[in-house]
């Protein structure tokens, strides 16, 4: 099974479907490798260290498309279709569903295609999820880009001439790419906000240093498999005049706001890039999906009136060398999870071969059937309707649902004993049974909080804690009396005072050994 | 405190009602403590404190009238307990931990036998109900006390390897407890029912029941195998607690009642996490009878299924010595052998090198919760070095060695691959993402759960066999 990588013609595409590294793997896989002369010239990596890595080198563009599987980033052009041997495979991204043409004169061809841009976002195929790699690159180079176009320092500088603030970064949509990006800004000194739909995100966005921005407004974005959902017209209202006022005051914004198969919402409307001071930068990483800002033009840096918004589409192939090795490693985990090169197949049992798998010799298998990710499939949207945050980031697995009927039959079993200590029982008991509910409630929030290093030391003490019995038996025993009963209760206090004393000495011995 | 015992103990009464609640709390805090390191001896501090006040504030109240009965009761019992805890090895805290329990547990059915015998007098002044009530919390609590108890000694045993490690199961063992839990509840109502305070019969139903539950505890724990020893302890643990509030509501204590929830949730919420970290539900612990080829047909099931590559201790030497990240994963096999001081020697040479080792702790490792970070605490470990299972996961990708020292189904990775595996599904260190993974192990025997391993197989494992202790010796020497 020989594997052809073409070189880019796509006019600025300055990535590589393949590096030395993957050629290696894909060779250990069992596959031949054929890479065009000059292919990854642009990504950094000469014809010389691809041969090191024992592929071939072709000056020969159609023998290079002559492969029996081809893997390059960009869809091929009408030109490079032509070249596509009949009956081929081909690897790349693809967008079926906006490029139909494409997709018709490779079916011509009796190809099978696989759309990388198609790959289900499963746990499972992760390692194979280029639009996650490709938007981790995005969402730093963005701020890379607005640093560079920004007139002033990222982080605040204090100098005997005086001192500058740090920038205000405002990021909207916490999906791979605005994570990414909040951590790139942060790294950088700014400070940084972010916004999203989905509350669940949060804790995600303060843990890279950022605020998460938050509605006075009740409503959960959470949509199926790791994209946001579409907003009431109440939500989104309270969410533009969020925008609005943060405009007036931030230095950089980022949006990176998708809708798959659509032209990406509005977010940053023109009277806020109005607002917004002389010298700030928007970033729009939605850009070639018509972007998220009114006066984004794709592909080009605008200044309005001192606001310089930057909608290049390129931002991933701007870091060649790395993007290249991202986007190589996740064709090279699809080998290996399509059988390597001895057992090289189209599996359409396989759900995330199935998923990607947009024509099988010439024949159409787009759309895949749907598969049940975790989260519900989200609602048709409203025409009218925006939606944020869409950015993918990875899917979870959904808690599993309990029957409804033992939850029901548990609870009646509690409120039948409640209802019975309340009728029964004597008000003493009521009072303690109180006492050891509350409790028990203590113990859980307490015990949870231990962290697990310290388990043992914890068993110790509560073994030694519960050694307290001791003053139950010193109850029964010390009456003056010397009955059976005094003498039962004296044998407890006698076991139960090991307990005591040998618990917590025991733990003290254990917590002496811990040291940093 | 509850009104109707104030009355009989007049003023003094109150000041203990007020000495208890500063003691409960003194508890609380005393687990809250242990939520990490630093604040974790304060919180024995706490335990102590509060175990003091309490004790004081009993023995100078009124109701406690002769102290030539317990005052050398608690003298033998702070002696021998105070022998007990300087004496254990650590590698043998498993098995101090569960007498422990099984004291509480005895000490329990004591109290509440005794307390049957000679009533308070606020309970005999009450009326029917009151009396009722303390008679079902005498027989709650005695049953509870009891199964902690001799369950408790048996898992004491087990850890101890005086009785076998590997699980008793008798034919229809489900039933036969069935059985023994319908018979308690069912002796529970003559009992409750008859003559109130000294009737003979009261009295033979109540020991009938403590010897049944005596047999129930001893049977739970038999059938249930050496390896989830860990949750068993745990779940011991609770039930010592359930045991001493029971208890408190016998006595209409409130100290016991709070200490012995906090307790008992402890233990429970202990149970739990050691249970999901093997994928398994309390109920499938706690019937026993795991890797054994009672549910799981794997005993000899599945053989050797390739080549293991043997390696030699100077080689893995060269191995360690060019390496920039090691990171050890230690396992009971570490304990049994008693090597953790070496291991810890073996790490520093390391770290004077410059190489950044660090250790990889999963939640079920050992015999007890936390068991691992309290060995490796004593031979010296520093513990921020010492990682959870979910903190170091991810770190193995960009790892040049992976030392798996005595462990074997922690680091299973059919857990993750093979569906058929009674393992499938357990979260397990990832150690093979690594680029070498080193294994010490005796021989190719699998591990508790019977399962074979094909970590040992993978063309980045090699396996240095021995003891666990001379190949670390033989590591330490040649570094």
């Amino acid at each position: 099974m020989k594997i052809g990588i073409p070189k880019e013609i796509e006019p600025g595409e300055r990535r590589v479907a393949a590096t030395p590294d993957s050629v290696k793997r894909l060779i250990e896989l069992g596959f031949g490798v054929l890479v065009e002369s000059g292919a990854g010239d642009s990504a950094g990596f000469a014809d010389a260290e691809y041969r090191e890595s024992g592929a071939e080198i072709a000056a020969d563009t159609a023998a290079v498309w002559n492969c029996d599987l081809v893997t390059k980033v960009c869809e091929p052009k009408t030109s490079e279709v032509a070249l596509l041997r009949e009956g081929g495979v081909l690897v790349s991204l693809l967008f079926p569903a906006q490029n139909e043409e494409l997709v018709e004169a490779l079916a011509a061809r009796r190809a099978s295609v696989i759309a990388l841009d198609a790959i289900p976002r499963v746990s499972r195929a992760q390692k194979l999820d280029v639009l996650s790699s490709m938007a981790n690159i995005a969402g730093y180079r963005a701020v890379i880009e607005a640093a560079n176009v920004y007139g002033g320092q990222f982080t605040a500088h204090i100098t005997a001439a005086g001192k500058t603030p740090p920038a205000e970064v405002m990021i909207i949509g916490a999906g791979v790419a605005g994570l990414a990006a909040i951590a790139a800004a942060r790294g950088l000194g700014a400070v940084v906000k972010a916004f999203d739909t989905r509350p669940a995100v949060k804790e995600q966005v303060e843990s890279l240093g950022a605020s998460f921005l938050e509605l006075d407004f009740e409503e959960s974005g959470e949509g199926g498999g790791g994209y946001a959902k579409v907003m009431s017209k109440e939500f989104i209202d309270a969410e533009m005049a969020l925008f609005r006022e943060q405009a007036k005051r931030v230095d950089v914004i980022i949006t990176t706001a998708l809708i798959p198969g659509k032209k990406a919402p509005t977010l940053i409307t023109a009277d806020m890039v109005e607002l917004m001071k002389s010298g700030s930068v928007i970033v729009d990483l939605a850009a070639s999906q018509g972007g998220n800002c009114e006066y984004t033009v794709p592909g080009e840096l605008v200044d309005h009136g001192g606001v310089k918004i930057v909608g290049y589409t390129d931002l991933t192939s701007r870091m060649p060398r790395h993007a290249s090795q991202m986007f190589s490693a996740n064709v090279a985990h699809l080998m290996e999870e399509m059988g390597g090169g001895e057992n090289f197949g189209i599996d359409e049992e396989n759900e995330v071969v199935r998923g990607a798998l947009v024509l099988r010799d010439g024949a159409s298998k787009w759309p895949p059937p749907k598969i049940e990710v975790a989260a519900p499939p989200p609602p048709p949207p409203k025409a009218a309707a925006k939606v944020e945050a869409v950015e993918p980031e990875s899917p979870q697995p959904a808690a599993p649902s309990r029957g409804l009927l033992p939850q029901a039959i548990g609870l009646l079993v509690v409120a039948g004993i409640l209802v019975s200590i309340g009728r029964f029982a004597p008000p003493e008991f009521v009072q303690h049974f109180t006492v050891f509910v509350l409790a028990v409630f203590i113990g859980y929030q307490v015990v949870w909080s231990v962290t697990p290093a310290l388990h043992t030391p914890l068993m110790s003490v509560t073994n030694a804690i519960s050694g307290i019995i001791l003053v139950g038996g010193l109850l029964v025993a010390a009456s003056g009396k010397t009955d059976l009963a005094a003498w039962l209760g004296t044998i407890a206090v006698f076991v139960a005072s090991i307990n005591v004393f040998g618990g917590f000495l025991v733990t003290h011995r254990m917590l002496k050994m811990f040291r940093k | 405190m509850s009104g109707t015992e104030l009355a009989v103990l007049n003023l003094s009464g109150t000041e203990l009602a007020v000495l208890y609640l500063v003691a409960a709390v003194l508890f609380i805090l005393s687990l809250g403590g242990l939520s990490n390191q630093e604040t974790a001896r304060r919180g024995n501090i706490c335990g102590i404190v509060g175990m003091t006040i309490a004790l004081v504030g009993t023995l100078l109240h009124p109701h406690v009238e002769s102290y030539w009965l317990i005052g050398p009761a608690i003298l033998a019992g702070a002696v021998i307990g105070a022998i007990l805890a300087i004496r254990v090895v650590m590698t043998a805290m498993p098995q101090l931990v569960a007498m422990l329990h099984s004291f509480v547990g005895l000490a329990a059915v004591l109290v509440g036998i005794a307390s049957y015998l000679s009533p308070d007098e606020s309970v005999t002044s009450g009326g029917r109900a009151a009396i009722m009530v303390h008679e079902i919390e005498i027989w709650v609590g005695v049953a509870v006390g009891a199964i902690t108890f001799t369950g408790s000694v048996i898992a004491w045993g087990k850890l101890r390897g005086s009785i076998s490690g590997s699980p008793l199961l008798l034919p229809g063992r489900h039933a036969i407890n069935l059985v023994m839990v319908v018979a308690v509840v069912v002796m529970a109502f003559p009992f409750v029912s008859g003559e109130p305070v000294h009737d003979p019969m009261g009295l033979t139903y109540l020991l009938i029941m403590t010897a049944i539950t005596f047999v129930l505890g001893i049977h739970l724990v038999m059938a249930i195998g050496g390896a989830d020893m860990p949750v068993v302890v745990s779940l011991l643990n609770s039930y010592s607690g359930w045991a001493a509030a029971a208890a408190g509501f016998m006595l209409s204590n409130d100290l016991l009642i709070v200490t012995g929830a906090l307790v008992g949730s402890s233990g429970a919420i202990l149970s739990y996490i050691m249970c999901r970290a093997m994928n398994r539900s309390i109920l499938n612990v706690a019937f026993g009878g795991f890797g054994t080829g009672d549910s799981t047909p794997v005993e000899g099931g599945e053989e050797v299924q390739g080549e293991a590559h043997p390696i030699e201790a100077a080689a893995v030497c060269d191995l360690l010595k060019a390496s920039k990240e090691v990171i050890i994963v230690p396992g009971y096999g570490l304990a049994v052998a008693r090597a953790q001081h070496l291991v810890n020697e073996m790490a520093n040479k390391l770290r004077e090198d410059g190489i950044k080792v660090r250790y990889a702790i999963h939640p079920v490792a050992g015999r007890l919760p936390g068991h691992m970070n309290v060995l490796l605490a004593e031979a010296g470990v520093p513990y921020d070095i010492v990682l959870e299972m979910d903190e170091i996961n991810a770190d193995f990708k960009h790892t040049s060695v992976a030392l798996v020292i005595g462990a074997n189904d922690v680091a299973n990775p059919s857990a993750e691959t093979d569906a058929t595996s009674p393992i499938y599904g357990m979260p397990v260190l990832k150690v093979w993402n690594a680029e070498n993974v080193i294994v010490l192990k005796r021989s190719m025997a699998s591990g508790y759960a019977g399962v074979q391993n094909p970590l040992f197989f993978l063309d980045n494992t090699h396996m240095l066999f021995g003891d666990a202790k001379d190949s670390i010796g033989q590591l330490v020497s040649g570094l």
